[in-house]
């Protein structure tokens, strides 16, 4: 059972957690061309790392996003940042 | 055996305890295990091997006892497999075995072993192949399993969970565990010690002294200086799992017949003083009763004052072994002992051994201590992350480096002399970490021989023998992961404790490898069975997912509502205690007919507000929002990014800045978590509010001919009219002083008004709607009326209508699609090639002839000719009472181009005849809806 950092909440229960997506995925410009490819890629394709990665969580008693940084290896949280920072 | 007057530090010989054990009586003490009382009694087999039925006895003391499988029942509380080596003795137990019948002594299927032969590692998959698996299962699955579940005491065995934290936790209550949890208590941390027997100790009470003090002295004055350091000490709890983050799992059993209590426990650091477990000998008839553990002949007599025998043959290869010798030597035990290594050896006897023969020589004796070394409990350390060292002088896979939050000492870490673990054990309570001390003991590796004679056991409780794995390194299962599932070694309910070792080691030598190079399986948790009301603890039944509840359930109980769950709502499927059918049937007519009034409380209220609320709803609708004016409603899809239909309702814009989400009951939770996904992640937060009213308004839906003249009896200061108010309008007005909001819209079809009001003041609102609604032969409705009605005008409901390929398109309502310019969730994927196939199903309408019943849901609608194949299905299916027929919605294959056609729809191997039609049944053209 993990406790994740909630910026907003400090450390909690992983089940008060949900997982959103991989960080830094941008949605592609849907009023212009939009090729099959670069529209699968961008639902389907996750790079889903081995070690680092930063991911988009939510934490749903406050409903607040923020970004994550962890090793999907050892299960080590290396730090959370708020969402809105970034945006 | 017998019992010894001058033995046993934890009995208590002034407490008889009377038990049974395969229906005959016995006597033990207090503290005594079901094992060191059955051992006490001189009963020597205790149960059966799993595949071939061989009589067992016991190996073991305690966790590590792989056969003496009992089902004990005490006050009529009968619980399956009970390690009889664990279990505390109560008075009036009465045990079982679990894998024979009558007796473990007579077990009627003890015959099975005559055809060993045919029952080798992989049988299954080699015998039963034909004709068909599926002839043979019932029979195996009959035989397969051990014991059986009475659920009849399951509803009073509920496991408390219990979260705590410490500085340090200490795992075993062994002369290390003692020393460490000692020295950290007295160095003022906050320590928890958790031990598993009820007498903490470990194995000491083998050393006669420890620190020149008697061991039974020694540890009572560890435990006092602990506790008086203000160490907590859990007994009878056992440290089962290492799980994410530091935390650390412990089941703490009490009196039998109660549930374990499960404890979570986050520790700034652990102590793993587990110790470590002999390992049998693998040699010719090596599981028969009388063939145990030396060190735990040892225990039985130190613990308990039971001596297993007065004459034994030992066979030991190393110097360990010494001290437990001395031990039973000194009780009256006569010991012969003969090197393990010497080729041949063989326990002879019938059922039970009589002693080794060797050589053309015969050692009678009435049991036999094995050992070929210990292995160290690390169990917990690879739960933990740890790696593994191979250990040349110990035969042993140790602890290798460190870990953050986890220190291994004593014999768990390979440390077996005692005073380099009481050196480890002192450094690893201040924290300190120590290194690993040479051991001064020596050991002459005893491993099996392959291809040496006799029936030779590996896993005395699945029957593995040293062929099983012969056999499997001659079919190339020579992965120990592979070896594992393929001869189910360490597969049994011991996961392996005493069989993993000697079959690594018997694969290495036919691989011509060395024992670590073949590997370890996978450590996983729980280390022992656990029962799986710890997991679940109070969360189960009603608890595993609570119905969210109405604010005016009250009323409807007074007006004997049918409560059923819908959706995670506990709400009335309809009102009265007849036979259901006629009811659903009588509040759909009469909702046609006058005017039906349903609780609509659970469907969602979102108000999504601020400067960018418009762009922002009409992103993340399908249909456009920016054209929607203040007072007026729209209907409209919520879409995944994949284009799929995720939730439908309507949007209600009341004023500006502010628009008021009508979602699905059953979607609300969802439907908010999509909303603030889009607005915190794509949007900016500060310029979008988002507030869920759902649960502070209950709303009150009255639908039907008479509707507007029930709202004009509400005193209500609004002009409701079709002028005033015509449909998909939206006015906000006060009842009795009280917000209340009317939308004028429908899911039955025929005039309908929304009546929204604070939660609070719902039952007052209730009341008057019912009361006047009562005048004109109007009643409240539930939720199966309405799922007529709205079937009856073509409306669907997500998630029933549709499915999880379903698009916008599909359920006509594809001008969004080819016509919004900006952009929406999922606009990309409403234009992929799959998303244009004219054959995607696509919503339509299935009469059957006056008078026949309706549809089955879930029926399909196949193509005619020889190769049937599925078109679609029905998905809602209804007898309309208002129509006098029967109606139905599906999803069908290009069916908007078939209207008019007659289909075959299947169900269960019969076909009937249906027409595609439109989905709407009812009033085509609006007349009633716009009144």
């Amino acid at each position: 059972m993990q406790i994740f950092p909630c910026p907003f909440c400090g450390p909690r229960d992983e089940r008060e957690f949900h997982f959103a997506g991989e960080a830094g995925k941008t949605r592609p410009d849907t009023t212009g061309e939009v090729s099959p490819d670069d529209w699968a890629t961008y639902l389907h394709m996750h790079r889903n790392e081995k070690g680092r990665t930063r991911e988009v969580w939510v934490h749903t008693p406050c409903a607040e996003m923020f970004i994550m940084e962890r090793n999907s290896v050892t299960m080590e949280v290396l730090g959370t940042e708020c969402l809105r920072a970034k945006s | 055996m017998r019992r010894l007057d001058d033995k046993g530090a934890v009995i208590d010989r002034a407490k008889p305890l009377n038990f049974t054990f395969d229906g005959k009586p016995y006597q033990g003490f207090a503290g005594d295990t079901l094992a060191s009382a059955l051992m006490a009694n001189g009963v020597r087999i205790v149960g059966r091997s799993f595949k071939y039925h061989r009589p067992r006895g016991f190996w073991g003391a305690w966790v590590d006892d792989p056969n003496a499988i009992m089902s004990v029942t005490l006050n009529g509380i009968e619980l399956p497999n009970c390690l009889a080596t664990t279990t505390y003795l109560e008075n009036g137990m009465e045990a079982r075995a679990v894998n024979a019948w009558p007796t473990a002594k007579h077990d009627i299927k003890g015959g099975l072993d005559l055809f060993h032969r045919f029952l080798g590692a992989g049988f299954y998959y080699k015998t039963f192949i034909w004709p068909d698996w599926h002839l043979f299962e019932p029979m195996i699955r009959k035989m397969a399993g051990l014991g059986a579940v009475t659920p009849d005491h399951l509803d009073e065995f509920h496991s408390d969970q219990i979260h705590d934290h410490c500085d340090t936790l200490i795992i075993g209550g062994g002369a290390s565990g003692l020393t460490a949890a000692r020295v950290a208590a007295e160095a003022g941390q906050n320590v928890v010690l958790v031990d598993d027997q009820a007498q903490p100790g470990g194995s000491s009470y083998q050393t006669g002294t420890i620190a020149d003090t008697a061991a039974a002295d020694w540890i009572a004055a560890q435990m006092a200086a602990i506790k008086t350091a203000g160490g907590r000490v859990l007994h009878q709890t056992t440290a089962y799992g290492v799980y994410d983050h530091g935390l650390i799992a412990c089941v703490e059993n009490g009196a039998f017949g109660t549930a374990p209590r499960l404890w979570r426990i986050r520790a700034g650091r652990a102590v793993l003083a587990t110790g470590a477990i002999d390992r049998p000998l693998t040699f010719a008839g090596n599981d028969k009763p009388g063939v145990m553990s030396l060190f735990a002949s040892a225990e039985y007599l130190v613990r308990y004052g039971v001596l297993a025998s007065d004459n034994a043959v030992v066979l030991a290869n190393h110097s360990m072994a010494k001290e437990a010798v001395a031990t039973l030597t000194a009780a009256g035990m006569a010991i012969t002992q003969i090197d393990p290594d010497t080729p041949g050896l063989k326990a002879g006897g019938w059922q039970v051994t009589n002693g080794i023969s060797v050589s053309g020589r015969h050692h009678p004796s009435d049991v036999v201590l094995a050992t070929s070394g210990l292995t160290p409990l690390v169990h917990l350390w690879r739960h933990a992350g740890g790696k593994l060292t191979w250990d040349d002088a110990r035969q042993a896979f140790l602890p290798d480096g460190q870990l953050s939050n986890m220190q291994a000492i004593g014999a768990a870490n390979g440390t077996f002399d005692l005073n380099h673990a009481l050196d480890e054990a002192q450094a690893a309570g201040l924290g300190q970490s120590h290194p690993r001390q040479d051991t001064s003991h020596h050991l002459t590796p005893v491993w099996p021989k392959p291809g040496s004679k006799g029936r030779q056991w590996i896993d005395f409780q699945h029957d593995v023998t040293l062929k099983d794995i012969e056999v499997a390194a001659r079919e190339n299962y020579v992965s120990v992961e592979h070896l594992k599932r393929y001869t189910t070694l360490g597969m049994a309910s011991d996961q392996g404790k005493t069989s993993n070792m000697a079959g690594l080691a018997a694969m290495a030598t036919l691989k011509g490898a060395t024992i670590p190079e073949i590997g370890t399986t996978t450590f996983r948790p729980p280390f022992v069975p656990i029962p799986l009301e710890v997991y679940h603890g109070a969360k189960t039944k009603q608890l595993y997912h609570p119905v969210k509840r109405l604010v005016l359930e009250a009323r409807h109980r007074d007006a004997d509502a049918a409560l059923c769950e819908y959706g995670g709502w506990l709400r009335p499927g309809w009102y009265g205690n007849g036979a259901a059918a006629d009811h659903i049937r009588d509040e759909a007519m009469t909702a046609r007919t006058t005017a039906g009034i349903l609780d609509g409380s659970p469907l969602g209220k979102i108000e999504v507000m601020g400067p960018d609320a418009e762009a922002f709803v009409n992103f993340v609708f399908y249909n456009t929002m920016t054209t929607l004016k203040p007072g007026h409603i729209r209907y409209g899809f919520l879409l995944t990014e994949g284009g799929i239909v995720y939730d439908d309702g309507v949007v209600s814009r009341i004023d500006n800045d502010r628009f008021l989400i009508s979602c699905s009951s059953s979607h609300v939770d969802g439907v908010r978590s999509l909303l603030e996904n889009w607005r915190q992640d794509g949007n900016n937060p500060d310029r979008i509010f988002i507030h869920d009213l759902t649960m502070q308004w209950a709303t009150i839906t009255v639908t039907g001919p008479k509707a507007r003249d029930i709202l004009n009896g509400l005193d209500l200061d609004a002009d409701v009219s079709a002028d005033a108010l015509p449909h998909m309008r939206f006015i906000e007005t006060h009842h009795q002083g009280h917000p209340l909001r009317i939308a004028r819209v429908s899911f039955s079809g025929d005039l309908s008004f929304e009546l929204s009001i604070p939660s609070r003041h719902a039952p007052n609102l209730w009341d008057k709607v019912t009361a006047v609604a009562g005048t004109m032969d109007a009643h409240p409705i539930g939720i199966e009326a309405m799922s007529i009605l709205r079937a009856e005008k073509g409306y669907i409901m997500v998630g029933k209508d549709t499915d999880g390929e379903t698009m916008p398109q599909d359920v006509g309502f594809g001008i969004p699609r080819r016509k919004k310019t900006n952009a929406f969730v999922g606009d990309r994927s409403l234009h992929t090639d799959k998303a244009n196939v004219p054959s995607r199903k696509v919503l339509v309408g299935l009469s059957v002839p006056h008078g026949e019943p309706p549809l089955v849901t879930g029926a399909h609608v196949v193509t005619d000719g020889a190769n049937q194949r599925s078109l679609g299905y029905v998905t809602s299916s209804y007898h309309s009472p208002f129509l006098s027929r029967a109606i139905a919605l599906g999803m069908i294959e290009g069916a908007v181009e078939r209207v008019g056609d007659e289909v075959t729809v299947w169900h269960d191997g019969s076909n009937r005849r249906a027409r595609i039609v439109s989905p709407c049944f009812l009033d085509p053209n609006g007349e009633r809806l716009h009144a």
